[in-house]
């Protein structure tokens, strides 16, 4: 026990057993990563708030390398990603709307110096395992970028004759410049994989057979859906699949389309087509898809960007027929529907009844999906294929049912976006440098964790703790007569540096974590007292969901989870719920004995490598 | 060093009061007092009583004198009134203030040393004169702002933060009250919220003086092995004579207790106090019997807390002086000064 004078805080709380919750294992990683929400989210794991923070402090080269090690094209996510982040944010919990992370990225991306000196340099020494690398989209690049440096030597093979896949022919360039593409892709071009680029793999046996000792699949789903209904025949040359005209766009062969144009399907890749029908000569471009527009797939910023460009979307419209006259093609005719719901949730579209709507056209781009495939792959050699024709491929390990060939992106598990194959491509390298190292795919390295107290000084932290009230700030756009003038115009125009910083300065900080130590806590109350979010009660432990009940404010929020203390001293225990903490550091700033901590949480998911 | 203020931000789910108010609208300033002091938790109690019983903030005058105590009204009902007058000098401004404007609410707010040692005369007065107020020690034991020597209540053989014995007995200011008379007298622990916001709610409600001696422990210079006043002590010595439940009119009573367990004191404006009896004996309408009861707990070393006396019908200072209903403060010149014929009439009844 402590001296007269001093604060008696030793050995407080009791370890006598209460009914109720257990004490959080906050040396669980996953506890505190998933209080991260962006970062958990992110498939890849970016940590987004610490980047974010060197944004706001205008140090953009190494925000670009902490997303670089992560997620290996911060330039083109930053323009393109599906943002899973966003949706997760917790500033949309706690006032409207997320922080705009993913355009943050690209400002990172926009403002950094020269980082080529930080970049991995081509191995000095190789290992002598050779790697297959079929696909020379995001998948296999990231494989290759995490392969490379450890030595082995990787083979890249693509039917076009440049590396980037799909992030080069299927998305416009109006979204995606091309210099972003060539610097991204040339980063990992620049540790010197072997390219065997222009020509299609036709067979994976004879691969195989040529001694790689590992093939890696990302193929992504490179085959559009079509549409057969009448008519689709004999209007042929006017109806095309969207993702092959995109490309066919991308590499130049198409300039230019008829003035009238119909694009069937709600997706992203619709939106794509669309907006770049507008800029070949398409006056009247109307998309038409056949559920409510509440439920079509798209972004909701691609749909806002196709509907500021003059583009109608109509909704709830089944196409039944393609018009044609003598092989020419005058439009569509659309069933009307409306969306009926059963008992269990499940979508039906049903016809009003009224009659069929006829859209007067030249031209259909049809975007209703896409999916893999997957011809090349001999059915006789191991590689099994499940009833979708995808094929079976371990979650975990990205391993087929053949030892040697591994699977990620679209190719793996169907249609998906970039950083999800980027993540695939991450885990894949990992088992297959574990396979050929002689080492269980199946035993995971463990990710890196750092959690470092932040504490300056009485009331200064190594973060900005003060809580920024400015709303989520608009991307400028160039003015839309400019934008739709030309194919190559990109159309945001990005955060400028005071504007980044304004949006930076709206990220809580969730990886700077509360930390509790029950055995300095003196029950006092200051931090209940002055959280401005009621998150902290002190009180009897209880089971989960009579406890959520009964806290300062109620913990409705059953995502979130709650931080639970061992018992104090008076029997009572602390209990945080994480869900709308603004990580503001009061209840540290108030707490007289050092109980609250703020301590920063750095989690790098294990790369290849790793031991 | 500065200070954040609180984040404007709140929890999306914070209920709301009959007036549309969160409690988060009955807060003040930033508190720049020390990091863990009980007084800020005593003004998280008042905010927490305001917002429970609907009070609109304007309705509320804040007085105080000097002290860190003092300094707290800052710090709660940032809309509400507030005077912040001389050592030891609140109860006569709030005496006055209460006889120009019957119709606010009077919150005095001291501490044992703006009370118990400089103003203990200004105390003592204000107490016996019945004036309709709630008059709220934050009481520490030391004197936070000038270092921590001991206060006026600091208990005989309490010991300072450098290990120094208190050689004098201590004020009791709940013995003083319930001997000058006050109508309402309380005792509650700054780290007990539970107890401590009814008693701030029925004290709000009372009509005459209420007093509460709130301990509050200094954790810069009173949380030590050895003080009475730390919050491991009061806690080990807290011996709590009842749980508060205000019922105010009009509202459906949903707790029920057994016979004899609970006593039920109504006030003027037809709230009742309900009274969970945790010592079975102990009658709060009595006051000699919780003189002696107070007496003999402290005697054994314990901290008697909870609504320790109550005067049913109690009247204030408004009663006795006779003044009329309209606060003097809304009253043209003619009815305050009626003339010399109204003069002569006055003089003439005096002779």
């Amino acid at each position: 026990m402590s001296e007269i004078g001093e604060l008696d805080v030793a050995g407080r709380g009791t370890d006598a057993p209460v009914a109720g919750m257990p004490p959080t294992d906050i040396a669980d990683p996953a506890y505190f990563h998933k209080v991260v929400d962006c970062q958990w989210a992110c498939p890849a794991h970016t940590p987004v708030p610490e980047y974010i923070r060197l944004i706001a402090a205008g140090r953009y080269a190494d925000a670009y390398m902490v997303n670089w090690w992560s997620n290996v094209f911060p330039g083109i996510l930053g323009r393109t990603c599906d943002r899973p982040c966003e949706p997760a944010c917790r500033r949309a919990r706690v006032e409207r709307e997320p922080v705009a992370i993913c355009r943050l990225k690209r400002v990172a991306a926009d403002y950094k110096d020269d980082i080529r000196d930080r970049l991995p340099r081509p191995a000095t020494a190789k290992n002598g395992f050779r790697v297959a690398l079929v696909g020379a989209g995001p998948a296999s690049l990231t494989v290759a970028r995490d392969l490379l440096p450890l030595g082995y030597h990787c083979v890249l093979f693509d039917q076009d004759v440049r590396a980037g896949g799909m992030i080069r022919t299927q998305i416009p360039r109006f979204r995606l410049p091309e210099e972003v593409i060539d610097e991204e892709v040339g980063y990992i071009l620049g540790l010197e994989p072997e390219l065997r680029l222009g020509r299609r793999v036709e067979s994976l046996k004879a691969l195989l057979d040529e001694g790689f000792d590992a093939v890696f699949v990302g193929t992504g789903a490179p085959k559009g859906r079509d549409l057969e209904v009448p008519g689709r025949r004999e209007a042929a040359a006017h109806v095309h699949i969207g993702m092959e005209w995109l490309a066919a766009v991308s590499f130049g062969h198409v300039k230019s389309i008829a003035e009238r144009v119909v694009v069937l399907g709600g997706g992203n890749t619709a939106m794509d087509c669309c907006r770049t029908a507008r800029r070949l000569g398409g006056k009247e471009v109307t998309v038409a898809v056949r559920s409510a527009f509440a439920e079509m797939k798209a972004s909701p910023w691609e749909i806002e960007d196709a509907l500021s460009e003059d583009i109608p979307i109509l909704d709830h419209l089944v196409p039944l027929e393609f018009l044609h006259e003598g092989g020419k093609l005058t439009g569509v005719r659309f069933r009307k529907v409306r969306t009926e719901r059963d008992a269990q949730g499940r979508r039906s579209l049903v016809p009003t009844g009224e009659p069929d709507l006829v859209i007067r056209c030249d031209v259909v781009l049809v975007a209703i999906g896409q999916e893999a495939a997957f011809p090349w792959i001999e059915r006789d050699i191991g590689v099994a294929f499940d009833r979708h024709g995808l094929p079976v491929v371990d979650p975990v390990t990205f391993r087929s049912t053949h030892p040697k060939v591994f699977f990620g992106g679209d190719a793996a598990f169907g249609p998906k976006n970039i950083i999800t194959a980027v993540a695939h491509g991450h885990e894949a390298a990992i088992s297959i440098d574990l396979v050929l190292r002689g080492l269980d795919p199946l035993r995971r390295p463990p990710p890196e964790v750092r959690l470092t107290s932040q504490k300056m000084g009485l009331h200064e932290w190594a973060y900005d703790n003060e809580v920024s009230l400015e709303a989520r700030r608009r991307v400028p756009h160039l003015p839309r007569s400019r934008a739709l003038a030309s194919l190559s115009a990109e159309v945001e125009l990005g955060f400028n540096p005071e504007q980044a910083w304004h949006e930076a300065e709206r990220c809580l900080n969730c990886d700077v974590q509360t930390v509790f130590t029950r055995e300095l806590c003196i029950e006092c109350d200051a931090c209940v007292d002055i959280c401005p979010m009621d998150c902290i009660t002190f009180t009897v432990n209880g089971p989960e969901a009579e406890l959520r009940g009964r806290l300062k404010a109620p913990a409705r929020n059953l995502d979130q989870p709650l931080y639970v203390s061992a018992p104090l001293a008076t029997g009572r225990v602390m209990v945080k719920d994480e869900d709308v903490c603004l990580h503001c550091g009061l209840c540290a700033e108030r707490c007289p004995t050092g109980a609250w901590d703020m301590q920063k949480f750095l989690l790098e998911t294990a790369r290849a490598g790793c031991r | 060093m500065t200070y954040l203020p609180k984040p404007k931000l709140h929890h999306p789910a914070l209920p709301k009061n009959a007036l549309g108010l969160t409690h988060r609208d009955y807060e003040g300033a930033i508190s720049t007092l020390c990091a863990g002091c009980g007084h800020d938790s005593i003004s998280a109690a008042i905010i927490q009583a305001c917002f429970e019983l609907d009070i609109e903030p304007h309705r509320i005058a804040k007085l105080s004198g000097i002290g860190c105590s003092s300094k707290t009204p800052t710090y709660f009902l940032g809309t509400a009134h507030g005077f912040n007058s001389v050592h030891g000098r609140m109860p006569s401004v709030l005496t006055g203030a209460n006889l120009a404007n019957r119709d606010l609410i009077y919150l005095g707010v001291s501490g044992d040393g703006d009370s118990a040692s400089i103003g203990l005369g200004q105390f003592a007065h204000c107490i016996r004169r019945g004036v309709d107020m709630v008059y709220i020690v934050e009481n520490n034991g030391v004197y936070g702002l000038t270092k921590g020597q001991f206060s006026a209540t600091a208990d005989k053989g309490s010991k300072s933060k450098k290990g120094v014995v208190n050689p004098d007995s201590p004020i009791d200011l709940v013995a003083l009250a319930l001997l000058l008379g006050a109508t309402y007298v309380g005792r509650s622990f700054s780290g007990d919220k539970a107890q401590l916001v009814p008693l701030i709610k029925g004290a709000l409600r009372h009509k005459g003086a209420a007093f509460l001696d709130v301990i509050s422990p200094c954790v810069t210079f009173n949380n030590h092995k050895g003080s009475t006043k730390s919050f491991d002590f009061v806690r080990e010595h807290n011996d709590a004579v009842n749980r508060l439940d205000i019922i105010l009119p009009q509202k459906p009573i949903t707790a029920e207790y057994e016979p004899g367990e609970v006593i039920e004191v109504p006030q003027h404006d037809g709230t009742i106090l309900r009274l969970l009896k945790l010592e079975a004996d102990y009658d709060p309408t009595d006051r000699v019997a919780a003189m002696d009861y107070l007496f003999e707990h402290r005697a054994r070393g314990e901290i008697v807390t909870g609504l320790l006396y109550v005067e049913p019908h109690s009247t204030d200072l408004h009663d006795e002086l006779g003044t009329v209903a309209t606060p003097l403060n809304r009253l043209g010149e003619a009815e305050l000064c009626p003339g010399a014929a109204a003069l002569a009439k006055v003089n003439a009844a005096h002779r």
